[in-house]
């Protein structure tokens, strides 16, 4: 029986790293290759030796799909395909290609020219490595190999992501990278047609959360940042450069010209500028209402919104910074962070998820005294405001794209153990489906029973759909009878007239022939015509016929009648069918043995 | 399968395919020749064309107003079939598109239409164009007396010979523009769209403009490629796709240049020389051009010529209710470029150089001649603005303005319209006129290679195609020469395509597969016979085991249960081979049948069972089972004869 194999190397009962091994098909493919923000020693990276203890993984992998731009899952690629070794095709949006190579540059600053680690990937390796990058569009069917073919389709979640079809005959498991089921301030939602494969892959960072609407959020949100505003006071908000930071970003802009706002809105790194051009140019990639008033006002042309200065860190009065990183775990936010934490006036606002061991998470988690560098520690005043900003789908997001795509089975990635149970439960109860979770490194084994394509010949197809009726008779189906020729690797299901005829095989006839005594004092042809009356009220939906010399036809079954002048009542019945009639035929020889009830009338 | 041809333009297709019970519509051309018929729409009033005198007839008998109504455009000759049965309408590029309205508003049409993103959104400011042309100016006089058979017939030149002139319409609104839009379902290169599970239906890129297609039709077993409009060049726009043609059953090969001898290379060159002199000189040009399209090419051109050629203080104007959204929409269309345009994308810089041109403030874009332009304005310099025809849009104004200079130049780009048709209304004319026509679409020498290389069964193609063209009649690489010959369609043709459906793909569940058991006849060749139930559902088959009857409830009236005639079930299979004697009777004896009498005939033996007063009559291609009165003894003589043969 064949079965499909999912194998978590990251990402499995863990947020972070996201790397899943699937095996379908004969077919071998990785999808996403993350790396963890809560790690810095070898955890860091998936375990690629579950592949191979040595060597490379060229001839391991089919493929390797890329689902989005962020580091947890791409921050590996690299590692994966120059120190590792692969030379396989690797695939991704264009703006994922786009943008992939600056955050992964960035990502190799601060491992090695700021913490100083050797032995890390190089600039050359990412450009290398992004060179065996195959752009995917959009609902595009890519075909990998001859078996193999993948399809994107729209995730919402940051600018480029997608969630991937592959598919080799007629198995097929989709990977949802992460995703987002509302439309937000500058993406629109993830959507999939009802392709019903055998595994749906599906993140669930948020397994259990059904969030509020997100204009209440958004108010919400609003109506901090304006309060610390107006009492003099500074708010910090750590972003990646790219996805949320936009959003955020959209909402503040148009916030402050409504309110006639004056307070500065700075954005940190020369990332910004860049960025937002390539939402410019990606338009196509955002919301509807963005794509279409793009020409009159591009939304990611920002008018309050400057360039940030480490030299204004200092300055005096209210203003609002967007600085990254998003978790606080090195760079300029962290830097920021340090010189505002003391003041109850300033407020920090933290739009997203933060990985354990982050300083982000500390402070989420209440900690008031964190633990620096050098034995020093510092003091947390300012409010800590956490804000679900980031585009994942929640519980109700993801029970819809299960309906959406009607999946065969469910597996869980991208998410906490605990939260996951509950959506496995949930899930297993609401749509009766097997629902996987497998921790890292193990496998999940789907057994898959796909139906067997076969080329019918159309004239035995249209003969019998003619015979079906219009309308199928769900309490009656209709028994078809044909003959599979198996030659050289095709299977074809023809008529068996046209079978024999196709191998050169002549037909061989078998016949039977039985006579049956009754006695019936009547004329033979009166006879014929009583047997004639018998047989029409016996057997109904058949064709019977008395046919002008006096015989009596049944379909294709014959029957004559004679007698003996010496024993004109005596009369002998002779039964000549062929094999293709045999049930009919045995059926009447004992019908007419029990003679002719008396009662007919002669017509 | 049928193809119906409604258009005899071969750069303007629109063609019907009936294949497998779905109505699939290839393009919907708009033919905007016909507005070349009439005089121009001006944008001010121009003494000079009110003052024309109308047309009288030589006896004097009619006299007509003169026409000054360039709005009637000609709609493919559409009676042939009725419009509201056609499923899908598949786009191959923006230019084919403009009739869209006239098929999918008013007619009935009930299907969806298919298209790249790059063609929905160039073409709708194609339209938009069109209408903001017609409507913006109040029209003189609306003109149908002359539409009359009698008078028609009587009238000069091309109006005389024009057919189907009642099919010429007056433009679509741009309510009917929007629903027909609405009705547009986008896809992607390579994305295979299912049409009622019995046809597929994939987009190729061709290579020819932004989001520009080829199609191809297929079912598991046929194959055909519908190419529209295609271009080897390197221009702006993904490369074509050319492998995915392959192993068709049939090419309908359409749009090829409209230019087989003009280089585009050199057509541009000459372009660049002659505008460089006309400013040198001090004199303006004018460039009648569309919105979108060779224009960017144009302008990627100028970017890299004007510096050299010392133009950098000339102003470029490129006028077009559009002209700001064409701009801008050609820089966000990344994934339908070429690959060089693509990479500008990852870094991140605008793909076309005309966003630096006009960040420069070389060139600067108006929606029209009234507003802000009018105070921009500065000569000499280069206007860009449609229509090509010259009958209607802001280029009717320039024409007025400049046509009377000779310092002043006129470009012709665009290889639509017959430059010197459309120059007619503005004779005498003293400004220079210079005709380089830019077709980058294929030419033969490329389409022959092409074919070739694809090698299609059969070729359909408008019979233009099938000789040279009547101005070089002794040219005989301009035309399609193949074996076999392609068959050429003109308007109004009904073709029926050399095609015979076979096979279908049906699909057997796994439990009825595993219950099958194969036997081999041949080497390599097994059969194995197949009883089960079809099950047909949005044209997918599949075949399911059959259903294992219910038990009979239990019958009060046991007698008449024994009564019941078989139900009416699919044949016995058919036999095959022969029944061998020795090895026949060796099987009786063990079944306790021992007094066998065998008497030799003509075509085999007949065996008289004595004891059991049956006869068996065995035959190289036939057995014979006489046997009265004794069902358990012929239902096992037929099991045995059943052993040893084989069953289909």
């Amino acid at each position: 029986m064949p079965e499909i194999k999912v194998t978590p190397l990251g990402a499995g009962q863990d947020v972070g790293r996201s790397c899943i091994l699937v095996s379908i098909g004969g077919k071998n493919i990785m999808l996403d290759c993350g790396m963890h923000m809560g790690y810095n020693d070898d955890r860091r990276f998936p375990d690629f030796s579950y592949i191979t203890q040595q060597g490379r993984l060229t001839e391991f992998l089919d493929c390797v799909i890329i689902s989005h731009f962020h580091l947890d899952h791409c921050g590996a690629l690299p590692y994966m395909s120059e120190m590792v070794g692969y030379d396989g095709p690797i695939y991704m949006t264009h703006p994922t290609k786009a943008i992939c190579p600056i955050l992964l540059e960035d990502f190799r600053k601060i491992t090695v020219d700021k913490k100083g680690e050797t032995n890390f990937f190089t600039s050359q390796m990412i450009k290398d490595c992004m060179k065996k990058v195959i752009p995917l569009n959009l609902h595009q069917t890519v075909q990998v190999d001859d078996e193999l073919e993948i399809k994107a389709y729209y995730a919402g979640h940051v600018l480029g992501a997608a969630m991937v079809q592959i598919k080799v005959g007629s198995e097929s498991v989709v990977y949802t990278g992460d995703y987002n089921m509302t439309p937000d301030r500058h993406l629109g939602a993830a959507w999939i047609d009802k392709c019903r494969p055998d595994i749906l892959i599906s993140e669930s960072t948020y397994a259990t959360t059904i969030r509020d609407s997100k204009r209440c959020r958004e108010r919400d949100f609003l109506k901090k940042v304006h309060e610390t505003v107006e009492r003099g006071g500074k708010v910090l908000i750590p972003v990646f450069a790219l996805g949320r930071a936009q959003e955020l970003c959209i909402l503040l802009e148009t916030f402050w010209e409504r309110m006639n706002m004056k307070a500065p809105i700075y954005f940190s790194t020369g990332l910004t500028e860049k960025a937002n051009h390539y939402y410019k140019l990606f338009i196509t990639w955002t919301n509807q209402k963005i794509r279409k008033t793009f020409v009159q006002r591009n939304m990611f042309e920002f008018k309050h919104i400057k360039a940030f200065d480490r030299s204004y860190i200092d300055n005096p009065g209210p203003m609002v910074v967007f600085a990254t990183p998003g978790m606080l775990h090195a760079g300029l936010s962290l830097q920021i962070f340090r010189k505002w934490a003391g003041n109850e006036k300033n407020m920090i606002i933290m739009p997203g998820y933060c990985v354990q061991g982050t300083i982000g998470h500390k402070i989420l988690n209440g900690q008031k005294k964190l633990e620096l560098e050098n034995r020093q520690t510092l003091e947390v005043k300012l409010q800590v405001e956490y804000m679900s900003f980031s585009a994942h789908a929640d519980a109700k997001g993801i029970m819809q794209l299960i309906r959406m795509a009607e999946p065969r089975n469910m597996l869980l990635v991208h998410g906490e153990a605990k939260k996951m149970e509950f959506l496995k439960d949930k899930i297993e109860q609401e749509f009766s489906i097997n629902c996987f979770m497998p921790a890292n490194g193990e496998t999940s084994t789907v057994a898959t029973n796909p139906s067997v394509p076969v080329d019918i010949s159309l004239n035995l197809l249209k003969r019998e759909m003619a015979l079906g009726g219009p309308l199928p008779d769900p309490k009656k189906p209709r028994t078809m009878h044909g003959t599979l020729i198996m030659k050289d690797n095709s299977l074809r299901l023809v008529s068996p007239e046209q079978a024999l005829k196709e191998l050169g095989l002549s037909e061989h006839q078998l016949r039977f022939t039985c006579r049956v005594q009754l006695q019936d004092a009547h004329s033979d042809s009166d006879t014929h015509i009583r047997i004639y009356t018998h047989l029409k009220s016996v057997l109904k939906g058949y064709t019977i016929q008395h046919l002008p010399d006096g015989t009596v036809m049944v379909e294709s079954i014959v029957i004559k009648v004679s007698s003996s002048p010496e024993e004109p009542n005596t009369k002998v019945l002779l039964l000549s069918w062929s094999y293709q009639d045999e049930d009919l035929g045995s059926f009447l020889s004992t019908l007419l043995k029990k003679g002719l009830p008396a009662a007919l009338s002669s017509m | 399968m049928k193809l119906y041809c409604l258009s005899g333009h071969p750069t303007l297709p629109c063609n019907v395919l009936k294949f497998k019970s779905t109505t699939i519509m290839l393009d919907c051309g708009l033919d905007t020749t016909s507005v070349l018929q009439f005089l121009p729409l001006p944008l001010v009033h121009s003494p000079r064309l009110s003052k024309l005198p109308g047309w009288v007839s030589k006896d004097g008998t009619i006299n007509l107003e003169k026409v000054q109504d360039p709005t009637l455009l000609n709609v493919f000759f559409i009676e042939l079939l009725d419009l509201s049965t056609i499923d899908v309408i598949l786009i191959s590029n923006y230019h084919c598109m403009m009739a869209l309205p006239y098929i999918t508003e008013h007619t009935g049409f009930t299907g969806s239409v298919y298209a790249t993103e790059p063609t929905l959104q160039i073409g709708r400011l194609l339209m938009e164009e069109l209408v903001n042309f017609m409507e913006r100016v109040p029209k003189a006089q609306s003109a149908t007396c002359w539409k009359n058979k009698e008078i028609q017939r009587v009238l000069p030149g091309p109006l005389k010979d024009a057919v189907e002139v009642l099919t010429w319409k007056t433009c679509y609104s741009i309510q009917d523009v929007n629903s027909a839009l609405s009705k547009v379902q986008l896809v992607g290169y390579s994305q295979k769209v299912e049409l009622f599970g019995a046809v597929q239906v994939t987009p190729l890129s061709s290579g020819y403009s932004l989001g520009s297609s080829n199609w191809i039709i297929q079912s598991h077993y046929e194959k055909v490629s519908y190419v529209s409009g295609s271009s080897l060049l390197t221009t702006h726009p993904q490369p074509m796709d050319q492998s995915s043609l392959k192993n068709s059953d049939v090419l309908i090969l359409t749009g090829l240049t409209q230019m087989p001898t003009a280089n585009p290379d050199g057509m541009l060159g000459d372009f660049c020389s002659n505008l460089a002199m006309t400013i040198r000189a001090g004199g303006n040009v004018l460039v009648p051009c569309y919105s979108s399209g060779v224009i960017y090419d144009l302008l990627e051109c100028l970017y890299q010529f004007i510096e050299n050629a010392n133009l950098g203080s000339t102003p470029f104007y490129f006028l077009s209710p559009v002209a700001n959204s064409s701009l801008e929409f050609s820089q966000i269309f990344a994934e339908w470029l070429c690959h060089n345009k693509q990479s500008k994308v990852y870094l991140p810089e605008p793909p076309f150089p005309h966003a630096e041109l006009i960040q420069t403030n070389k060139l600067k874009h108006y929606p029209s001649i009234h507003g802000d332009f009018s105070t921009d304005f500065r000569q000499p310099c280069v206007v860009f603005t449609g229509h090509p025809s010259l009958r209607f849009g802001d280029v009717v104004h320039f024409m007025e303005l400049w046509g009377k200079s000779s310092l002043n130049t006129i470009i012709f780009t665009e290889p639509d319209f017959s430059y010197l048709d459309a120059l007619a209304p503005y004779q005498p004319l003293s400004m220079k006129c210079v005709y380089c026509p830019i077709d980058t679409r294929l030419n033969f020498h490329q389409v022959s290679k092409l074919l070739k290389e694809v090698q299609p069964l059969h070729v359909v193609c408008p019979e233009q195609y099938t000789q040279p063209p009547p101005s070089q009649s002794h040219r005989s690489d301009l035309m399609l020469e193949l074996q076999p010959p392609p068959m050429p369609y003109r308007r109004c043709s009904v073709l029926g395509l050399p095609f015979r459906r076979r096979y279908e793909r049906i699909h057997l569940l796994p439990e009825l597969a595993k219950s099958l058991v194969p036997s081999e006849i041949k080497p390599g060749v097994s059969l194995a016979t197949v009883s089960a139930v079809l099950q047909s559902k949005d044209n997918k088959h599949t075949l399911q085991p059959v259903p294992k009857p219910l038990p009979l409830p239990p019958s009060k009236k046991r007698k008449r249960v024994v009564e019941e005639p078989p139900e009416v079930l699919a044949p016995k299979p058919l036999l095959s081979g022969s029944v061998p004697l020795e090895a026949f009777l060796a099987v009786l004896h063990k079944h306790g049948i021992t007094e066998v009498k065998v008497e030799e005939t003509a075509d085999g033996h007949i065996l008289h069972l004595q004891a059991e007063d049956t006869l068996i009559q065995l035959e190289e291609d036939g057995t014979h089972i006489v046997c009265d009165n004794n069902e358990p003894l012929r239902t096992t003589l037929r099991d045995l004869v059943l052993r040893f043969l084989m069953k289909l």
